[in-house]
């Protein structure tokens, strides 16, 4: 029958409209900046750099090694590696990038320099409101911009977020068996013994490395990992840094030199 | 006092007039009459866009604008300041005195439609024996502007837009004619108020409207559609199919003068919508016996609007046309049907009130449709688009 359809489509349209008023699923607009949705977990932007515990210098888990500046397909990133080292999350001397700069105008989103990172220490940020009104400098990222705390990390990705330290926790308990195991060389180092002890270990060592993780995470930790890691108590972190066991003569103020890179920090 | 209420402005004006010399009187009036069309009708626009928008809106399951003053009702405000500061280009090589005068023709031809529409009891800026004929000859007056603003943009898009709006509209001004002739021919006068008040009759409580009556139905459902047409609107817009050419005849407009046409084809819409209410709807007359002591204008206005709401659901629900089946709907379906109407309209008019008239007249107009329904599905270039390749492929 002729007008069939149009009053159908008519019916449809006023269902829509008489809907909206009584239905939320009709509706569906948020309004964005007065309300929001979540992001989804497994939502990502631009990539951020993680650091362990309170200081962004001293825990910045990257370790200057330029693979993701090698791969990142756009190059948008740009790393200067330090001149000294500073200890990574096991103890081990590492450089530290001196200079990280991405310029996220640039950046594609692609992730290649998170799944290429073997420190875990670049992931994919989930903050989008990164409009500036400095065309130029604004969208380039220095360090300081792009490092986020771990338990940022934990706040953005839970689940692979606990991956990662249950991850990185292995690994620290691995080398601390190892150092058990060949007993310490000098035997001024009281505390790496004693963080070699699963339990208690409220040791220097451990703390560094352990997070303020989130429940959910330490529960996901593997149990022959090191306990501390749930008590992780940023005070003890800093002086950490000096009593490690691969590092008989530490240098506890160099991480936080300001390295004279002439950059923008 | 219902009847005070109900003359207010005609009350009003005399009292204005009272404090001029005798002979001013009738310029007096007819000015207070020019002032008040000319500021309701363009706040009624003002109105009208946001309520379109958030109806729309709401039918695409989205708000519609909700920034700007409370709930979004002040948008109208804002757009006029933004199409006030704008720059008004002009193209180059325009006709720049046609380019200029084109939105002007248009606000002023559909402001003169005004003129004749009996807005309530009484209350016609000048009650012309031949007001319906000069209605359609100003609505006819717009298509001009329409071309005057396509030729002289210099611009493919304006003058495609312009060529598809003139034969659209003149396409659709036949039926149109047509459906209001059949009422004329019941009424015997092309006067809008004796229209109106050959329908301000009831039985019981029931009005005798126009829409009321077989021929009437199906002069009014004709009506509605050319009126659709006519104003440009959707499913009807080719003239400014933004997919295609732009904005049609617009195109070169900007500013204010894209403000003008805006208003030109709302003012339209209402001016047609006027016109079907009084050629069907009962014009101002209350729609029960008994609410007559509602003000016969708030009654017009309340059905202009109404007419108004179903032009916005249309936009709302419907697809454009092609421009192949605009035209086969106007001259082989809708032509032919709104002449088979006159036919009806005058065997109703010499059988007589009783029972016969009824079954006569629906009997032919139902036949009349359904067969012509069926021929069109029938033939292939008016009927339903087949997409061979697709329905092939998918069996």
């Amino acid at each position: 029958m002729l007008g069939e359809g149009i009053l159908k489509g008519l019916a449809e349209t006023a269902r829509n409209f008489l809907g909206s008023y009584v239905s939320k699923e009709r509706l569906t607009t948020v309004e964005y900046p007065d309300e929001r949705i979540p992001t989804a977990e497994n939502a990502r932007v631009f990539p951020f750099l993680v650091y362990d515990g309170p200081d962004w210098q001293a825990g910045m888990r990257c370790v200057a090694c330029q693979i993701c500046e090698k791969e990142c397909p756009p190059k948008c990133i740009y790393i200067e590696k330090s001149k000294d080292k500073k200890p990574d999350y096991v103890g081990k001397q590492q450089f530290y990038p001196a200079r990280f700069d991405i310029d996220i105008s640039v950046c594609m989103s692609c992730q290649i320099c998170v799944e290429v990172c073997p420190f875990e220490a670049i992931k994919m940020d989930t903050q989008f409101e990164l409009a500036t009104d400095n065309r130029f400098g604004g969208l380039l990222m220095d360090r300081q911009e792009l490092a986020k705390s771990n338990e940022y990390y934990h706040q953005i990705h839970p689940t692979e977020a606990s991956e990662v330290d249950a991850r990185l926790a292995e690994e620290k308990a691995k080398v601390e068996a190892k150092a058990k195991a060949a007993p310490p060389a000098p035997a001024a180092k009281p505390a790496a013994p004693a963080s070699a002890t699963p339990k208690p270990a409220p040791a220097a060592a451990e703390a560094k490395a352990a997070t303020p993780a989130p429940a959910d995470a330490a529960s996901k930790a593997p149990p022959a990992a090191s306990a501390p890691k749930t008590e992780a108590s940023a005070p003890t972190e800093k002086p950490a840094a000096a009593i490690t066991p691969e590092a008989p003569a530490p240098k506890p103020a160099s991480p936080k030199e300001e390295p004279p890179t002439g950059g923008k920090d | 006092m219902a009847a005070k209420i109900d003359q207010i402005f005609i009350i009003f004006a005399n009292w204005v007039a009272g404090f001029f010399p005798a002979a001013w009187h009738a310029a007096i009036t007819h000015v207070l009459g020019v002032i008040g069309i000319v500021s309701i009708f363009p706040a009624l626009f003002a109105i009208t866009t946001v309520l379109e928008r958030k109806g729309l809106g709401r039918m695409q399951n989205r708000l519609g604008p909700n920034r700007v003053g409370p709930a979004g009702f002040l948008q109208p405000v804002a757009d006029g300041i933004k199409s006030l500061t704008k720059e008004d280009v002009v193209p180059f090589t325009a006709n720049g005195i046609m380019h200029f005068l084109a939105p002007l023709v248009l606000v002023v031809t559909v402001f003169m439609g005004f003129a004749v529409l009996p807005v309530g009891r009484h209350m016609q800026l000048v009650d012309m024996d031949s007001g319906l004929l000069f209605f359609f000859a100003m609505g006819a007056a717009t298509e001009l502007s329409v071309f005057m603003a396509g030729w002289s943009s210099r611009n493919k898009y304006s003058i495609l837009g312009a060529m598809r709006a003139v034969a659209q509209m003149i396409s659709y001004e036949v039926p149109m004619l047509l459906s209001a002739v059949a009422v004329v021919m019941i009424v015997g006068s092309l006067s809008l108020p004796r229209i109106v008040a050959a329908q301000d009759t009831y039985s019981g409580i029931w009005p005798h409207w126009f829409i009321f009556t077989p021929w009437g139905f199906a002069a009014f459902l004709i009506y509605a559609i050319a009126a659709t047409s006519e104003s440009n609107r959707s499913p009807f817009d080719l003239p400014e199919g933004e997919s295609e050419i732009v904005a049609g005849y617009h195109t070169e407009y900007s500013g204010f003068k894209f403000a003008l046409f805006f208003l030109g084809e709302y003012l339209a819409m209402f001016a047609l919508s006027g016109l079907g209410t009084t050629l069907f709807l009962g014009g101002w007359a209350a729609p029960f016996s008994g609410l007559n002591f509602i003000p016969s204008w708030i009654w017009f206005f309340a059905k202009v609007m109404m007419s108004i709401s179903v032009f916005i659901w249309m936009r709302g629900t419907f697809p454009r046309l092609r421009q192949d089946q605009l035209m086969n709907f106007a001259w082989k379906f809708i032509l032919p049907l709104a002449l088979l109407d006159l036919i009806v309209t005058a065997i109703w008019r010499f059988l007589g009130p009783g029972w016969q008239q009824w079954v006569v007249c629906c009997a032919i107009l139902i036949v009349a449709y359904v067969v012509m329904g069926r021929l069109a599905f029938a033939v292939k270039h008016i009927g339903p688009r087949r997409y061979r390749y697709a329905e092939e492929g998918s069996r």
